[in-house]
């Protein structure tokens, strides 16, 4: 059956363009992984073929390794799960030692996540992987899960703008910067991503949360605060990336609940330029690619010849 | 080792054995045919709302038909709906899932507590050496006949109302019971008491352990425990209990 599935969307693929363009990067087609979801993607090789996808967004990158959070570390809510993971990753170097080389054996795009406790810090980072083969470097500042750094650049437009110009200053590689939606107003914050010369930004990262186990009277979580995702955030990331949209000219990579090929639509046509999946990937490991099939047999249907054309046209 | 599959099966009987214990057999398939005990598998809800899959450890594996037995208890809505679940209808499941008990030794100790006792049946079944099993409840037993045809079975209840009063220890010490490798599952209390006993009397031990998992698979990094080494996947102390667990040496790891 899955034999079947693919030869069917070569056949489609002949007729339809999924490409698109970010920073002068050609994207096979729009679809990539939401940060953190989809590890450097070795654990997903085995249900996705990862040249099918747009591009693979890696887990936060830090400059040495970082140990995470106590668990529990997640908790699911209705429609939704928390998580307070912390960023727990190998640092840069394990990264370009042993994940790299084995994402370079895929043809796809890399996009690499990248988290500090410093301006300094995201610098570092940002430098080693200027010289490495990656094709963007995507800035969080705004992880709700990390005492120092991520979100704490994230929630002032003169910080986001400030640290936007610093990373942009030290990286050979173009810049997105993801977005918190955790701000009153996510149109000012954009336009200062935008003012310190991001190439693109990605949003939204998770919405603070939190979850009470009432029979033990205590929090579901060891950190107390984590971030919410999955299909219950989705109207608020749809609402914020059509927001920014209108607030900016640099393209957009919308996230935030996108379960199937539906649910990306609604990204693009607020304006997202790429969608990313993310905890849909823990439910469905095959997730990132039935949503390209999904957008795929979409534009087949209503006779849609180019997905840029559905970029932001609900305007 | 094969990868885990993500399918639709059949659910074949769904019985409750015990105040808020079920005993779920499933037309697994391929999943029984690469199992193996101390693994998991997780098993979707019908409830989309719900959406991450639930983690259960395998009871029992029967490779000549395919079916996979689940021995699970219901601590929430996830469960509790899986409790509902009837004879004939189709559960999503993905597994399986982990790196199970590793088979060895000359005179094993097989101990579990609760709701950890039912991954060591197959482990007890498969396990072709001398072996004394310690099971421990707080009060009503479950299991503990399925347990007898494969060695001497030894009780400890909290209240005392069966076998030894006290815990799993206390049945150990009470029985004399003697072994070059330990095998447990069960509440973190009671793994850390045996991981304290298997230290003090040096004997090699084999611990399964428990996590709120997302993913199940490696990914998310939300399950994991401590270790005493740097791990060589994550560069920290930690290791993921659903991809280098769920069970580990206790040598391995900090409770």
């Amino acid at each position: 059956m899955k034999d079947n599935n693919i030869k069917g969307n070569n056949e489609i693929n002949k007729d339809i363009c999924m490409k698109v363009n970010i920073a002068g990067i050609e994207f096979k087609n729009p679809v990539t992984t939401a940060s953190g979801t989809f590890g450097s993607g070795m654990e997903y090789s085995d249900y996705v073929d990862l040249s099918r996808l747009g591009a693979v967004t890696t887990k936060g990158v830090s400059i040495t390794a970082w140990y995470g959070n106590p668990t529990p570390r997640i908790a699911e809510t209705y429609g939704g799960m928390l998580n307070a993971i912390g960023l727990q990753n190998p640092g840069v170097d394990v990264f370009i030692q042993r994940d790299l080389p084995f994402l370079k054996t895929y043809d796809t795009k890399i996009i690499v996540n990248v988290v500090g406790k410093t301006a300094k810090e995201y610098c570092q980072v940002v430098d080693r992987l200027s010289d490495c083969d990656v094709d963007m470097l995507e800035i969080n500042i705004s992880c709700p899960n990390v005492k120092e750094g991520g979100i704490a650049f994230g929630q002032d437009p003169k910080r986001v703008e400030e640290i936007t110009s610093l990373v942009k200053s030290h990286s050979r590689k173009p810049i997105i910067i993801k977005l918190s939606p955790n701000v009153t107003d996510i149109a000012t914050i954009a336009k200062a991503a935008e003012a310190g010369g991001a190439d693109a930004i990605s949003l939204i990262n998770t919405l603070t949360g939190m979850k009470i186990d009432i029979e033990r009277r205590t929090f579901l979580l060891a950190n107390k605060i984590g971030g919410l995702s999955g299909p219950a955030i989705k109207p608020i990331a749809v609402r914020m990336v059509y927001q920014a949209a209108n607030a900016v000219k640099i393209p957009i990579i919308g996230m935030g609940g996108i379960m199937e090929a539906c649910d990306a639509l609604e990204f693009i046509m607020a304006g997202a330029t790429m969608v990313a999946v993310g905890t849909a990937n823990f439910i469905n490991p095959r997730a990132t690619e039935e949503v390209i099939e999904g957008i795929e047999d979409y534009m087949v249907r209503n006779n849609i010849k180019d997905v840029n054309d559905l970029i932001a046209c609900v305007r | 080792m094969s990868v885990a599959i993500k399918k639709s099966i059949k659910v074949l009987q769904n019985i409750r054995i015990e105040e808020g214990v079920y005993d779920l057999r499933l037309e697994a398939g391929d999943m029984a045919m690469d199992a193996s005990p101390g693994q998991f598998i997780s098993l979707y809800c019908d409830d989309g709302g719900r959406l991450l899959p639930r983690p259960i450890s395998i009871c029992e594996i029967d490779k000549e038909t395919g079916n996979i037995r689940l021995v699970y208890r219901v601590v929430g809505n996830g469960t509790r709906e899986f409790a509902g679940l009837k004879q004939g209808e189709l559960i999503d499941c993905i597994g399986p899932l982990g790196k199970g008990f590793t088979l060895e030794g000359k005179k094993a100790l097989i101990i579990g507590g609760g709701i950890g006792i039912p991954p060591l049946l197959e482990l007890a079944k498969q396990l072709k050496c001398e072996k004394s099993i310690v099971l421990g409840f707080r009060d009503v037993t479950f299991l503990d006949k399925d347990f007898e045809s494969y060695g001497k079975v030894y009780i400890s209840t909290e209240d005392g109302s069966v076998g030894t009063k006290g815990n799993v220890i206390d049945a150990i010490k009470a029985n004399n019971l003697e072994a070059d490798i330990i095998y447990a599952c069960g509440p973190t209390p009671m793994l850390k008491g045996v991981k304290e006993y298997a230290g003090s009397n040096n004997i090699r031990a084999q611990l399964s352990l428990e996590e709120r998992m997302a993913c199940g698979i490696g990914a998310c990094l939300a399950c994991v425990c401590k270790s005493t080494e740097v791990d060589h996947h994550t560069n920290v102390n930690n290791k993921r209990i659903c991809k280098e667990g769920p069970v580990f040496y206790a040598d391995d790891i900090v409770l």
